[in-house]
């Protein structure tokens, strides 16, 4: 699998419009459930720039990283679907702007 | 010749999946869009030399995490009412302004990226350096991610805890 040659400018520029994507995602929706599925396209468009760049230099650190990216983003969705459950118990609704107010 | 066709073919199918799921008003469609997207981008990480990273996208992104957000929205039972709401919140009017920021935002990040030189060639990493390296280097690395998950599971395990407990309790009342 030595010398592909794939350019590393292609990678990061499919890398920057998921995240682009992603981004665009967060602004735009009110539900909980979107916010949180943009989220996760943005971290994996930065995982893949990270895998990228460590197959730039042919080190292993890149997917190193992608793995602490990957052990950050099950965190971030447990806690956080553990939220959308408390906002839909409380609110009995998923936009995003009624919960706006931490009141008990 | 063969990886950089089916390089810009699974881009292409990441890229347009996304789209799609950031743009459907069903939670689950969307999810749908979302597994497919990550699994193209499972195949860019298998033609970049980086086949542990692709099976790790595969087995933990599309497999688990995917899985949590599936039993969610089963579990919150949104229904037709759900998409009508989203529907309308999706409006070219609420959209339009964030939209065009962030493309003024990407169109500078492209530019910067195709300044860096020509074609950068790439190696393959193989699955047994990472695993050196992970433990390693970075074992401290993996003992902080640990902790992370830790924390992650007693976070979720209250919030969760809370809402079957509170659930049970008004079900008593209401006898």
């Amino acid at each position: 699998m030595d010398g592909l040659n794939i350019p590393l400018n292609h990678i990061l520029l499919v890398s920057s419009l998921l995240f682009a994507i992603g981004m665009l995602g967060l602004m735009i929706r009110r539900n909980i459930i979107f916010i949180l599925m943009s989220l996760e396209v943005m971290l994996n468009a930065a995982a893949l720039a990270f895998v990228a760049a460590g197959a730039h230099w042919g080190q292993p650190d890149g997917q190193i990283v992608f793995m602490l990216i990957l052990t950050v983003a099950a965190a971030e969705v447990a806690v956080g679907l553990g939220l959308v459950l408390q906002v839909q118990k409380r609110f009995k609704t998923l936009d995003m702007d009624h919960a706006n107010r931490m009141q008990g | 010749m063969l990886e950089i066709v089916l390089f810009y073919i699974a881009a292409t199918v990441a890229l347009v999946a996304t789209v799609m799921a950031m743009t459907r008003a069903n939670a689950i469609h969307a999810l749908i869009y979302l597994i497919v997207s990550l699994l193209a981008v499972a195949v860019i990480f298998f033609l970049i030399g980086a086949p542990f990273a692709a099976a790790l996208e595969i087995v933990i992104y599309a497999g688990a995490i995917m899985v949590l957000f599936v039993f969610v929205i089963m579990m919150l039972n949104l229904g037709e009412k759900g998409d009508k709401q989203e529907r309308q919140w999706l409006q070219p009017s609420i959209w339009a302004g964030p939209a065009i920021l962030s493309v003024v935002l990407l169109i500078e990040l492209v530019m910067v990226i195709s300044q860096t030189s020509g074609p950068v060639s790439i190696t393959a990493v193989s699955a047994k350096e990472v695993g050196l390296s992970l433990f390693g280097p970075y074992v401290l690395a993996v003992e902080i991610a640990s902790m992370l998950l830790l924390a992650g599971l007693v976070g979720s395990f209250h919030l969760g805890r809370r809402y079957l407990e509170r659930d049970n309790l008004e079900k008593q009342g209401g006898q």
